[in-house]
């Protein structure tokens, strides 16, 4: 039976000689029962988290730093750090999780069919724009199948999505048009004609447009006016991607090189050879991974920051068409196949596709829909969905809400007119804005002589005077002048 | 086959119902932020641009004077209640809140010469042209009884100023000396003089509060322990100061406004040189008063302008002026670093507001978080040219305008002259004097 708490106090007495025997073994007893924290602190938040959050290299203070400059610039430090690892602790939260394949089998050998019956797909809405051979465009919501519009233009069309899903932009064969989404002709651009490829920036609201006469025109479509018209000399443009992570534009062409541009120069930013015949297609992905694919049928992965060659594969077929998805799977057509290919980019050499799907066609395009797991390939007897474990698990709904009302589509509108990043800012490093202009003495002072018109700082060149006679011959006349050559320069 | 894919309930992501707040879900990861840098920097670009639009200082104009307002206090208790002399003698108390008079006195004849208000509150002191120091209740006579003074003190000579004692029951006033009075005696407890005849302005140090520093008319600048009989140091300038006003956060500091279109700051323990110079002024600076953070001070100018200099800045970061304010001859911050007072020649005290964009009322939490996002875009683009640009512009009255272009020709002529000068000397007969160093012409223990 349990003792009672009066039979403790009573037996007590006696336990105390007993207990200064064992006194020692007593004092590690309470020691153990007391509670102690065995992980004290913030959990630790593993060093690759903390990389993906770091924006620039850490800054050491130089010795000799003024108190002030001090200061600032380790409280600055202090505000990234404290950023880089709430936003790291952050991720933790994230609760949707990444894709899983299966193990230990051939993926590559699934059908569609038992993955659609494996799995379970309800999702909110999305927009799909459909352009047709034979200038058919329809848009529908893709996963209610509801139509939004259809229209017949009886030509050839290519067609993009603007901002937002309330427009859309159809290169037909002569000029530019712009549609709503309930199929009403907006506007015809005329200053676009001829337009074969479109990609559009959604950060800078431009519209960029690769045309048949070599043109490599900009339309800024928040106020309607072009902002460039580049001829490129390069022939006729079907090969065009753009890179989301600069905004830079760039171009294949059918003598195997890739041409980068942005619409402040007129020349190319960078030329590069890529292929022995020409460019079919080719796409970029966010994080400075170009993947291109040619007819001498390779497919060849780059690091557009380096600009180095990572992969080059050989395919029996050649890719007609590329797609990136934005966890960096890589899907590539040949004929009436579309293989998809995990890990392209920076991991080893891929061998065999992680995925296969053969369509009714020969495809004509493919492209990933982001924040999903679903790749839509449109094909000569028409348009396939495929499921593919590809999208962005966790979006931010701040830049991107596939769930968004009207009023917040509405809001995010204006702000996204408010912070236009205006054309001029396109360069190949986008974060050069943030840094320190050390420009040296001598560009400085090249750009001044470019604005004066004239070098403020230039000497007049010395010219002996043709003396016959006295004794100020040119030669001892500089002399004197060189003694006070060096007061004159301060 | 194990097949894991996205799988997403709309619940999740949408608001349960319509009075529910949206659901907003997050993730940092930049690469799905592109363009980080260029669109921080339009959004910095447009927050400048939003301060500059909704840059109004200007709150409210309390009219009632008769005459030129000469001095203000604020109370030292109550933020609402602030007090102005005029130039025709008469004292008024006003409500900053309801902008009204609150009770004018008729306290002297000629003009008050200054104002302040006892540590307390219960009282205030005016010293005026007719040689008086009188005490009067801050609260208005009974009913049926006149406004009469508590005390008054027969001086011999015109007192030009007064400054009360942060806690105790003294006061110094200053004129041809500076006197430091007991308030219950009728007679001078300690009385200073260093071979000057009059003096423009006395303060107490806030902190210090032993420590006393007046503004003299030959051009120099004393220093006073309350305690001792002599005063302690003093420097000479090139030209007189107007006022001069203590930095209340570290108060070893002080700042003199000076005739020369300068303010000067000093450090009370090196007065060999000032720590910094303020230009920007065109005309006399008459005023100055410290914000009650001590970061910053504002200046009243003879030029009609009010400007706000940063503690430790050269130049003003805003001026102030409106079409039909005169030469400003008085100026106060307000205890709760919101707000301005200046009082000018044409009879009227202005209410500014410090921060000239600021919203006023009670602001929201998500107001707040915006103010301070733009706020902090600002401080990081600051140094990129189209941000500093506009942030810079100001618009001055033409006169003004011409004076300033007027007066940097002529700084640039003085500089160009004294090169040439230089180059033609001996090498280290002309020596290079600072700007700080210019100024000053002794240092006297």
């Amino acid at each position: 039976a349990p003792k009672r708490y009066w039979e403790e106090t009573q037996n007590a007495t006696k336990k105390v000689e007993a207990e200064k025997s064992s006194d020692e073994s007593k004092q590690e007893n309470t020691d153990k029962e007391k509670k102690t924290d065995p992980f004290p602190g913030d959990a630790p938040i593993p060093e690759e988290r903390m990389k993906k959050f770091q924006r620039g290299n850490k800054l050491e203070v130089p010795a000799g730093t003024r108190l002030k400059l001090r200061e600032t610039l380790t409280r600055s430090e202090a505000g990234s750090d404290l950023a880089q690892n709430q936003s790291a602790r952050y991720d933790l939260l994230l609760t949707e999780d990444a894709l899983e394949g299966e193990e230990d089998e051939d993926t590559c050998t699934i059908s569609q069919e038992d993955i659609a019956e494996a799995v379970d797909i309800t999702s909110g809405s999305k927009h799909l724009l459909l352009g047709g051979r034979r200038g058919h465009v329809t848009c529908i919501e893709w996963q209610t199948k509801n139509l939004m519009c259809e229209i017949n233009v009886m030509e050839t069309v290519q067609d993009i999505w603007l901002h937002s899903e309330a427009m859309f932009a159809v290169a037909q064969k002569k000029w530019l048009h712009i549609y709503d989404s309930s199929g009403v002709e907006l506007h015809c651009i005329k200053k676009f004609n001829d337009v074969l490829r479109m990609q559009f920036l959604p950060y800078h609201f431009l519209l960029a447009t690769a045309s048949a006469t070599g043109f490599l025109q900009y339309l800024d479509v928040s106020v309607g006016k072009e902002v460039a018209a580049i001829p490129t000399r390069c022939g006729r443009l079907d090969v065009m991607a753009q890179n989301p992570y600069n905004a830079v534009i760039h171009l294949g062409h059918p003598n195997g090189t890739v041409t980068l541009w942005s619409p402040n120069q007129k020349e190319p930013l960078v030329k590069m050879l890529c292929h022995r015949g020409g460019v079919r297609s080719l796409t970029v992905d966010k994080t400075g991974y170009m993947v291109t694919s040619g007819l001498d049928r390779k497919l060849k992965v780059y690091d557009i920051r380096a600009f180095k060659p990572l992969h080059s594969f050989f395919l029996p077929a050649g890719a007609s068409c590329l797609s990136l998805s934005q966890r960096g799977l890589l899907s590539a057509a040949t004929g009436d196949i579309v293989q998809m290919y995990r890990d392209a980019c920076g991991g080893a050499p891929v061998t065999k596709p992680y995925m296969a799907h053969r369509v009714r066609g020969t495809v004509w395009g493919v492209g990933f829909c982001p924040f999903e797991d679903v790749l839509g390939v449109g094909h000569a007897e028409g348009f396939t969905s495929m499921i593919v474990p590809s999208g962005e698990p966790n979006f931010d709904a701040l830049d991107m809400n596939p769930y968004r009302s009207t009023k917040q589509r509405q809001e995010w509108e204006v702000k996204a007119l408010l912070e236009k990043v205006q054309p001029e800012l396109i360069s190949l490093d986008p974060g050069m804005l943030g840094k320190v202009d050390n420009a040296t003495f001598e560009q400085k002072h090249k750009e001044r002589v470019e604005a004066v018109g004239y070098d403020p700082l230039a000497h007049k060149k010395f010219k002996p005077r043709m003396r016959k006679r006295g004794r100020s011959s040119a030669g001892s006349v500089e002399k004197r002048k060189n003694k006070v050559a060096h007061e004159e320069l301060k | 086959m194990k097949v894991k894919v996205l799988c997403r309930n709309p619940d999740d992501y949408v608001r349960e119902t319509t009075r529910d707040i949206q659901r907003v879900p997050r993730n940092y990861d930049p690469t799905l932020h592109p363009f980080e840098v260029p669109r921080e920097y339009t959004r910095a670009l447009n927050a400048t641009k939003l301060e500059r639009v909704f840059a109004k200082p200007f709150v409210a104009s309390l009219d009632g004077h008769r005459d030129g307002v000469n001095c203000i206090a604020k109370h030292s208790k109550s933020l609402s209640t602030v007090l102005s002399g005029a130039c025709d003698g008469e004292v008024k108390l006003w409500n900053l809140s309801k902008r009204e008079c609150l009770r004018s006195v008729q306290a002297h004849e000629g003009f008050v010469r200054g104002i302040c208000s006892r540590f307390c509150g219960s009282s205030f002191f005016t010293v005026g042209d007719d040689k008086t120091i009188k005490q009067w209740k801050m609260g208005p006579p009974g009913y049926g009884l006149k406004e009469e003074p508590l005390n008054t003190i027969l001086g011999k000579a015109v007192f030009t100023g007064i400054d009360h004692h942060q806690s105790e029951g003294t006061f110094a006033t200053c004129g041809q000396t500076v006197d430091i009075w007991d308030e219950l005696r009728s007679s001078p407890i300690r009385s200073f003089s260093w071979g000057v005849d009059s003096f423009s302005c006395v303060r107490y140090n806030p902190v210090e509060t032993e420590l006393l520093a007046s503004c003299a008319s030959d051009r120099s600048i004393i220093l006073y322990d309350m305690r001792e009989s002599t005063p302690l140091k003093k420097v000479i300038m090139k030209l007189k100061s107007n006022t001069l006003c203590w930095n209340p956060m570290e108060a070893y500091y002080f700042t003199c406004s000076s005739e020369d279109y300068n303010l000067y700051t000093y450090d009370m323990r090196c007065l060999d040189s000032p720590v910094r110079v303020h230009m920007d002024h065109v005309s006399a600076v008459l005023d100055v008063d410290y914000s009650p953070t001590g970061k910053e001070f504002v200046s009243a100018s003879f030029d009609k302008t009010i400007r706000i200099f940063p503690k430790d800045g050269g130049h003003s970061r805003e001026v102030y002026h409106t079409k039909r304010m005169q030469h400003v001859i008085c100026v106060k911050w307000s205890a709760d670093n919101k707000y301005i007072l200046s009082g000018s020649d044409e009879m009227n005290i202005r209410l500014w507001k410090a921060n000239a964009s600021e919203k006023l009322g009670v602001l929201t939490a998500r107001e707040k978080a915006a103010l301070h996002y733009n706020q902090k875009l600002r401080d990081k683009f600051q140094h990129h040219p189209q941000v500093r640009r506009i942030a810079r512009h100001r618009h001055l009255p033409r006169g003004i305008f011409r004076q300033k272009r007027e007066l940097k020709e002529i700084k640039e002529a003085q500089t160009r002259k004294e090169q040439n000068v230089r180059k033609h000397s001996k090498p280290g007969s002309v020596p290079l004097v600072t700007e700080r160093e210019k100024h000053v012409v002794t240092v006297v223990e």
